[in-house]
């Protein structure tokens, strides 16, 4: 069934759905939001204990969501896998270890015997939820503002400069990228925890950074979208697969989708409801707005890259050596027998759905975390 | 090869091997203490008992701060491929990026959604789901150890693909085969069976621990009569798919197989090495003896290749320089033929570049007729086709010689447990509590036979290491290598330290 597609579909499947795990990534990153709040939202050790008790519950599956976006990737646009990861080496290297650091925090830091003491564990958090997210901006910004590498013959990537990633945060539009992504999941993490935890304090001081954060992000906002409708982007020629460089690119695309036009519009109003109601309109519902408009939103910045015959990841060094969707992809062959394998992500779903009802029931509160289980807590 | 891209391949390999052996110190613990917990969790469920809960509690504590660096160290598993071995993940990402998506989608979702349940939903959850949970970190993370294994196995015994000239690739012609490899099942089998069996050696060390200093006795009792059981099983798993492993060694990495028993020169009735001192200046092709000193058992290496006592098994100089009376192709001769495949590929890749059709399709015709011995090409001496000797045999004999002793240990513990005299045995306990150390040997061990013995070749025969790595200067290699060094063995002291004190705390009242 499945493989009677054509290969051209399959491909566009395939960067829908790894746009949709990326988007999800982008919406779990509350937790990452939430992990930088720690030092400024809270007001005591107490309110620090609720934050990170209330996103080491969800950590695992912001975690487990970026490495299937890997695992994603590397299946379906191996040419990607191969060239990003080798090329912008230290770009993702910093990025794998600010989430190496996350990955130990929440168990060990109020575990005795430590070693390395609370506060290590705290600043490892904060730092992936700043630095990392920040980088991981600056990555997805180079979809749009290109690397500098060429492929061989053998496609094998030779990166242009010495700095192997690194030039990315150097980018305006990409550091303008990454910074609303920090603030973007700050003011997430904030509204999660307006919905999760039941302490009135904290709650308080959540509902002031929601707004805050969101303030915070929109001029990093006006400058992604200013510098989308402005930029030159790179178009490829359905043909001959040329890649060009075209005036207004990516205003062209959002004009050319209306859909993806809508998604982002879409998107951006729902999180700024998310704000509203819950800064001003005293909700706790924020989250599901903010969190549900951070994926259209996703949504759309991935379509505007790899849609619309766009190169996904462009080289300004050699144009012809930007990657596409159509170049960059697995075989016919794979993208079919992993198209089968996707159907099952609607019952991954599912059960995580289901899951979270049980464990979210109840809000989060001091009461448990000095109850039965109190030594057992993050 | 030059200098600088040598010491590039050699700093990623080495960081391969640390981030690897670093993160295989948790990985066997999580998949079978997940399952013990699993084991004691039903127990209590099933017969009311506070103390089982207890006694539930404490394991997964230590499960959890183990579970915790695991997944730490795992995230740079996966990306490494890209980082370090870029060319290695743009020529075989068509076949091996779909078990590592598989994993992500089937096997890491259940573990990281059921894990919160697991330790955080004792209030929240019914007592049913939250074993239910349980259960399903358990098997999700034995899942997840499914597809990475696939994956590996395919890269020593690749199967179901083919070369696509044009983009330099190999893709996958069927999936089911891969999955289902016998290399696959094999190693699925012989690395989650020794995984149950270092968890229970765990619970045993600690437990004889607690009975060594006479504290939580009937925890302790408890524990280790559960884990000695699953232990004992586990072992009569290891030994009898280590066994078909072996066999399968035989047939698709002979080279391997030489190595693991040091055997230069093949022949039949060929002996296993029970003991022996290797001869570290033994090089192939020369005269030294492999041996200074060696305790050879004839017949055994026969048998265990060929289920044939009496069979001929290749030696290490049979497979790099052929043996015609035996009908064996050398590497010499592969690499003679794997020259031509690498020249007529870029032969074809520049013809076709310049639109000469004519040349495009005879080079191809002539990299076909060679294609097989792609890898060959690469190297450039028929000595290295073989791998460390040395790291291989010692490797290999450690892991057998453990192996055997802890059934041992396993047995002893139930005969004196059905005696009702465990009580009373204080050395089986400092025995127990030294076999929590040996088997972290033996585990290690195990996959350095298993990825060093297959050297040079990330893909057995197709890709040799040296091709596979990023081209990228080898001192970001390094830096990251240093900086991963540091960072696990931080963390790894942290864990220890974790881990000692809440022994010391133990279970809570």
């Amino acid at each position: 069934m499945i493989g009677n597609l054509d290969i051209a579909i399959l491909q566009q499947l395939w960067w829908l759905i790894a746009s949709v795990v990326g988007s999800l990534f982008l919406m779990l990153t509350f937790v990452q939001g939430g992990q930088t709040l720690i030092f400024t939202t809270a007001k005591n050790e107490e309110e620090k204990s609720l934050i990170i008790n209330a996103m080491g519950r969800k950590w695992e599956l912001t975690f487990t969501t970026l490495v299937l976006f890997g695992g994603a990737l590397f299946a379906a646009f191996p040419l990607f896998y191969a060239t990003s990861f080798g090329g912008a080496y230290w770009v993702w290297m910093l990025i794998l270890f600010t989430f190496v650091m996350q990955a130990v925090s929440y168990e060990y830091r109020k575990k005795p015997n430590n070693v390395l003491g609370a506060r290590t564990y705290e600043i490892f958090m904060f730092v992936n939820g700043s630095v990392g997210i920040l980088l991981i901006g600056a990555a997805v910004g180079t979809f749009f503002t290109g690397s500098r590498f060429t492929l061989n013959l053998y496609n094998q990537v030779t990166w242009a400069t010495p700095f192997h990633g690194l030039e990315a945060a150097l980018n305006v539009f990409n550091l303008a990228f990454g910074l609303f992504l920090v603030f973007l999941a700050r003011t997430l993490g904030a509204m999660y925890l307006v919905s999760h935890v039941d302490h009135e304090a904290l709650v308080r001081q959540a509902r002031k950074a929601t707004l805050i954060n969101l303030l915070w992000a929109l001029p990093f906002l006006l400058a992604i979208l200013y510098g989308l409708v402005t930029m030159d982007g790179f178009a490829v020629d359905p043909a001959t697969g040329k890649v060009t460089l075209e005036q207004g690119k990516y205003l062209h695309n959002l004009l050319g989708m209306p859909a993806v036009l809508a998604l982002l519009l879409a998107g951006l109003v729902s999180v700024i409801y998310g704000v509203v109601a819950t800064s001003f309109l005293g909700k706790k519902c924020g989250i599901w707005f903010g969190g549900l408009g951070t994926v259209l939103v996703g949504l759309a910045i991935f379509s505007l890259a790899g849609y619309g015959n766009t190169a996904f990841y462009p080289s300004l060094t050699d144009l012809q050596s930007s990657l596409t969707i159509y170049n960059a992809s697995s075989s016919k062959f794979t993208l079919t027998v992993m198209s089968y394998v996707a159907i099952g992500v609607p019952f991954v779903l599912a059960y995580v759905a289901y899951v979270w009802r049980v464990m979210d029931s109840k809000q989060l509160s001091l009461a448990e975390l000095a109850g039965e289980d109190s030594k057992k807590m993050y | 090869m030059g200098n600088d891209l040598l010491a590039t391949v050699n700093w990623s390999r080495a960081q391969f091997a640390l981030t690897a052996m670093y993160h295989w110190i948790f990985v066997p613990l999580t998949l079978g203490l997940s399952f013990l917990i699993a084991f004691f969790e039903s127990i209590y469920v099933k017969t009311g008992d506070e103390s089982w809960k207890k006694l539930t509690k404490f394991w997964m504590t230590l499960f959890g701060i183990n579970f915790a660096i695991g997944v730490a160290t795992g995230i740079i598993m996966e990306f490494q491929f890209g980082t370090n071995w870029s060319n290695y993940s743009w020529m075989v990402g068509d076949i091996f990026g779909a078990p590592l998506a598989v994993e992500g989608i089937f096997a890491f979702f259940l573990e990281a959604t059921f894990f919160a349940v697991m330790f955080f939903g004792w209030q929240r959850a019914s007592k049913g789901f939250h074993l239910f949970s349980t259960w399903m970190v358990a098997i999700g993370s034995n899942l997840s150890a499914v597809w990475i294994l696939v994956a590996n196995a395919w890269m020593q015994t690749p199967t179901a693909m083919a070369f696509n000239p044009d983009k330099a690739r190999f893709e996958m012609q069927n999936f089911a085969d891969i999955a289902l490899s016998p290399n696959a099942v094999h190693k699925f089998t012989h690395t989650t069976s020794s995984a149950f069996l270092l968890a229970s050696l765990f619970v045993m060390g600690i437990s004889g621990l607690f009975l060594l200093q006479k504290r939580h006795q009937l925890m302790a009792q408890r524990s280790m009569v559960v884990a000695a059981t699953l232990g004992l099983v586990a072992s009569v798993f290891v030994a009898f798919n280590g066994d078909e492993s072996a066999f399968h060694i035989a047939h698709r990495q002979p080279m391997k197989l030489a190595a693991m028993e040091g055997l230069y020169t093949g022949q039949e009735k060929a002996p296993v090495v029970a003991m022996g001192l290797i001869n570290l200046a033994k090089k192939p092709g020369d005269d030294l003896p492999a041996f200074h000193q060696e305790i050879k058992i004839p017949g055994v290496l026969s048998l265990l290749a060929n289920r044939d006592l009496n069979s001929y098994v290749p030696g290490i100089n049979d497979l790099v320089y052929g043996n015609p009376q035996r009908a064996i192709v050398g590497a010499q001769q592969r690499m003679i033929s794997g020259k031509i495949a690498v020249a007529e590929l870029s032969r074809y890749k520049e013809a076709k570049k310049s639109g000469d059709t004519a040349g495009a399709a005879a080079a191809l015709a002539l990299f076909n007729q060679n294609k097989d011995d792609l890898g060959y090409g690469y190297l450039s001496t028929p000595e290295q086709a073989a791998p460390p000797v040395a790291l291989t045999f010692y490797a290999f004999h450690i892991m057998i010689a453990l192996g055997t002793l802890f059934p041992i240990i396993f047995l002893a513990v139930l005969y004196f447990a059905f005696k009702g005299t465990l009580d009373s045995q204080r050395w089986l306990w400092w025995v127990c509590f030294a076999g929590l150390f040996l088997g972290y040997v033996a585990s290690q061990a195990g996959w350095v036979v298993a990825e060093g013995g297959r050297q040079p070749w990330a893909i057995q025969g197709l890709l040799p290491v040296g091709v596979a790595s990023t081209n990228i200067a080898a001192g970001s290699v390094q830096a990251t290598f240093f900086i991963f060094l540091a960072l696990f063995t931080a963390l790894l002291v942290a864990e220890i330290g974790i881990m000692v004190k809440q022994i010391k705390i133990g279970p809570e009242a």
